[in-house]
């Protein structure tokens, strides 16, 4: 037999017990190196051993419970998915593309931690791996062909028990099963498992090692004889195209997920919270402070910010506010939709990103504003960065999320009925003066916002240490100007008059255009700009990406120049 | 044995500090898979040549070595070449400044590929995680725009404007300061370091790294300071230099796979590499594939 770096078939690579919380385990497997580590959730990840952007080991990475940062530039990467959730270096805008370490599939079972090269073929348990308590002993590495160690393990069998050869370089003799790990051409690890735990057990382990030791001096007495095989040779994938070069503003892609509704309950009065569930394995890596958009039943789109902590990628939670004035998005949510409905939801975006390397992070929260912040709560809390988070609802209003609140160790006050006077007071004290490296973080009604805003800045706060998100635009739209848009893809020139926004003359021009709030604040209609001077009115776009000229929102923003050339 | 293209079968290579190499007594390295020798004469000359039986130690008389190595003198250290070298060393004209400490930092090993190392050292983002409260800190952990551009007249990688805030830049500081620094790559495994001097702000201190490629995947690092600094011993000033070091062997012997790759889709690059993304591109179009994985053609 030749060992195959792309054999699809299933080897155990570590022991159940080789991966205590807050480790990173280095694997191996056909000439790879894995990082294999568990996460607080109980998930155990397999996944390339090294960091997508500068090639170091994350077996020499800090497990953080949720997600497992590179030492070399602090890049942090989500449990399950693998994907990259930070980028420190640009702590403002990264990460904008989606960035994926390779992963392994796995299977935690009868003690033994089992993987393989790909995806082609399911777990299957070996013959007669039900029904037992299964006890792994310790492993056994030898420097020889696996092939030679599967061999020479079928000669231990005594002569009236011959050995039961199975599939996956497995053997089978009494209670005793060994599987061979194929680490390299040359190389293996003997894993055992005894059917029942043995009464005496350290004396077990201990007549195992003795037996195995002897096999393993005689097996590599051997091998030194013998010409060595090549080593196996594993290529690295190649990145994809758009992650080889310089990232660019990201333009979100429409491309949606169909999720199922797998609870919904009252969180608080007048606050209903949905878990929406993938419909097979995990949904994609967000970062705190990301929202997705809901397509609802009656064809509008809402956006809602992910409250879930780092790493829980099995369903989103959300909070929705059952709003009597509710123009009918949040509404339909809450009066129609049922558990176990489909629902059709964007990939998660991010406008709010969290920079993870301040001193102190105050999250100020109004209402059912608390959902981006709660996220975030959750992420500082993992990674043990001090933090404090104000949470202010009206008399009358209850508290949403109160218990995941509660099991946060950060310090979290419940400002209850504050009277709207002396909410100014309240914000005020919980900022106090600003000192390097604050940063503050705040949603809530558009008021709130502004006192939010005021008040730092009065105490000192630069522009940059203060992050709102807005979900609504309250500033007074100008459209005054009159131009052309040429549209590339659609080969239209139109003309944009005074008092009419792009979307509606391409809505007269018979065109389909999506959109959510027509207020510059969701950035559905996100567009990519080809050529032209772009006044920007909305809200969503951050300083930069407005500077870039690259993408503009057409509900609400114009052409400064005569005119624009869009990609629709 | 692997092929050495000529690009860097031409080029001048260091092999030791000068100070440490002792007229008559034979010294032993290894330079892109070849085993050499090297000793001074009694004028205190280099003399290289490929080791034939010769053991570390031996006393030999200089003169008697006929079939030499190409050899010179630079920066306090040897440099020979398995090739054909230009006339001259590329140039660190501080280094000849009057009133600077130049010293030689020590001469440490790393199972990396020469480039890796080159890269490292041109790289901002790791300073709050691999020389924490050092060379960076969190929460300054944001790389700024900086320029690069490479310099066809002559022929080298520089990254200027580059700043970053330091909790302690220099043996010679004290607090927390932005430095600014401007990194020049004027040779393919050697990559020279201006950063703003605490003592004088009109000058800048300068920091070189010397690679040398001993196979594909094991370099030395050879360290140069030319220091403004009046207070400091030159112990202090190699052992901070030293530390630092120190720090990042550890992470570059974990980077994998240990030559450098080329091919612009086998690493995610982000902003802040854009001066390693020059010098991925400057190795490539010279032709150099020795400690590189060339981009498939």
């Amino acid at each position: 037999m030749t060992l195959s770096v792309s054999d699809p078939t299933w080897y155990p690579i570590a022991s159940s017990e080789d991966l205590p919380f807050r480790h990173v385990y280095a694997g191996q497997l056909l000439g790879r190196e894995l990082a294999v580590w568990r996460a607080d959730d109980g998930n155990v990840n397999v996944w390339e051993n090294r960091c997508l952007h500068r090639g170091v080991r994350l077996s020499i990475g800090i497990n953080e419970g949720g997600e497992l940062k590179c030492q070399y530039h602090g890049w942090r990467y989500a449990n399950r998915s693998a994907g990259c959730t930070y980028i420190p270096a640009h702590p403002a805008d990264a990460p904008a593309r989606r960035i994926q370490n390779r992963t392994y599939p796995v299977r935690e079972a009868y003690g033994l931690i089992w993987s393989a090269a790909n995806d082609e073929q399911a777990f299957r348990p070996f013959p007669g791996a039900e029904g037992h308590d299964w006890f792994a002993l310790r492993p056994m590495p030898v420097n020889a062909a696996p092939e030679d160690v599967l061999a020479a393990l079928a000669g231990l069998a005594p002569d009236d028990q011959p050995a039961d050869l199975l599939p996956g370089l497995a053997v089978r003799f009494g209670g005793t099963y060994y599987f061979v790990q194929p680490v390299d051409a040359c190389r293996a690890v003997i894993r055992g498992l005894l059917a029942e735990p043995p009464a005496e057990p350290v004396a077990t382990l201990r007549h195992y090692n003795e037996t195995l030791t002897k096999l393993r001096d005689r097996l590599e007495r051997a091998a030194r004889k013998k010409p060595a095989p090549e080593p196996l040779q594993p290529a690295f994938d190649k990145v994809s195209a758009d992650l080889a070069t310089m990232p660019d503003i990201a333009i979100p892609k429409g491309n949606t997920i169909t999720v199922v509704v797998k609870r919904k309950w009252t969180s608080a009065d007048g606050v209903i919270g949905f878990e929406l569930a993938a419909r097979t394995g995990h949904l994609p890596t967000f970062q705190p402070g990301a929202h997705i958009d809901i397509h609802l039943p009656n064809g509008m789109t809402r956006q809602y910010s992910i409250t879930n902590g780092p790493g829980e990628l099995m369903s989103y939670i959300i909070g929705v506010k059952a709003e009597s004035a509710s123009k009918g998005g949040s509404k339909v949510l809450v009066e129609t939709v049922r558990e176990g409905d489909l629902l059709s939801i964007s990939e998660p975006r991010n406008n709010f990103p969290l920079r993870r390397d301040a001193t102190r992070t105050v999250l100020i929260a109004g209402g059912i504003g608390i959902t981006p912040l709660l996220s975030m709560a959750r992420f500082l809390d993992k990674s043990s960065l001090p933090y404090e988070l104000h949470y202010f609802t009206r008399a009358g209003e209850t508290v949403a999320f109160r218990a995941d609140l509660e099991a946060l160790h950060g310090k979290v006050t419940f400002h209850t009925g504050v009277p709207r006077d002396e909410i100014g007071a309240t914000i005020a004290s919980a900022l106090g003066q600003w000192s390097m490296a604050q940063h503050v973080y705040v949603c809530g009604p558009g008021p709130m916002l502004e006192t939010v805003r005021e008040t730092a800045a009065a105490q000192g706060w630069p522009e940059e240490a203060i992050h709102f998100e807005y979900f609504k635009n309250d500033k007074v739209i100008d459209n005054s100007s009159a131009f052309d848009v040429e549209l590339a893809r659609s080969a239209m020139t139109l003309h944009v008059p005074s008092g009419k926004t792009i979307m509606e003359v391409m809505r007269d021009a018979g065109l389909t255009v999506p959109s959510s709030c027509e207020q510059g604040a969701c950035g559905t209609c996100l567009t990519t700009v080809i050529e032209g001077d772009v006044d920007h009115q909305d809200v969503y776009l951050n300083n930069s990406e407005k500077a870039s000229n690259r993408c503009m929102m057409t509900c609400v923003s114009r052409a400064k120049s005569a005119r624009l050339v869009l990609d629709i | 044995m692997p092929s050495i293209d000529p690009t860097t079968r031409d080029l001048w290579q260091v092999i030791a500090a000068t100070d440490e190499i002792a007229p008559g007594i034979v010294e032993t390295t290894l330079l892109l898979d070849t085993p050499i020798a090297l000793t001074r004469d009694n004028a205190g000359n280099p003399v290289v040549w490929r080791r034939t039986d010769e053991e570390q130690g031996d006393e030999v008389d200089a003169e008697a070595i006929l079939d030499r190595l190409p050899a010179t003198t630079g920066y306090g250290y040897i440099w020979t070449s398995l090739g054909n070298p230009p006339a001259d060393l590329f140039p660190i004209p501080e280094y000849a400044e009057a009133d600077r400490k130049n010293m030689s930092c020590g001469s440490i090993g790393i199972h990396v590929s020469a480039p890796r190392a080159v890269e490292n050292f041109l790289d901002m983002g790791h300073f709050p995680y691999v020389h924490t409260d050092i060379l960076g800190a969190e929460p300054h952990t944001e790389v700024k725009e900086y320029d690069v551009e490479v310099s066809e007249e002559r022929d080298e990688v520089l990254a200027t404007r580059c700043r970053f805030i330091q909790p302690r830049a220099a043996k010679s500081a004290t607090t927390a300061m932005e430095v600014e620094y401007v990194y020049r790559v004027p040779h393919p495994f050697c990559s020279v370091l201006y950063k703003s001097c605490p003592e004088d702000e009109s000058r800048r201190d300068v920091i070189a790294i010397f690679l040398q490629p001993m196979t594909e995947e094991r370099c030395r690092a050879h360290l140069l300071q030319s220091m403004i600094d009046s207070t400091s011993t030159i112990t202090d000033l190699r052992r901070f230099q030293q530390t630092i070091f120190g720090q990042d062997k550890p992470i570059l012997e974990n980077q994998y796979p240990k030559r450098l790759p080329l091919d612009p889709r086998s690493e995610t690059p982000i902003r802040a590499d854009k001066s390693a993304i020059a010098y991925r591109r400057w190795l490539s179009q010279k032709g150099i594939t020795y400690g590189v994985i060339p981009m498939a053609s």
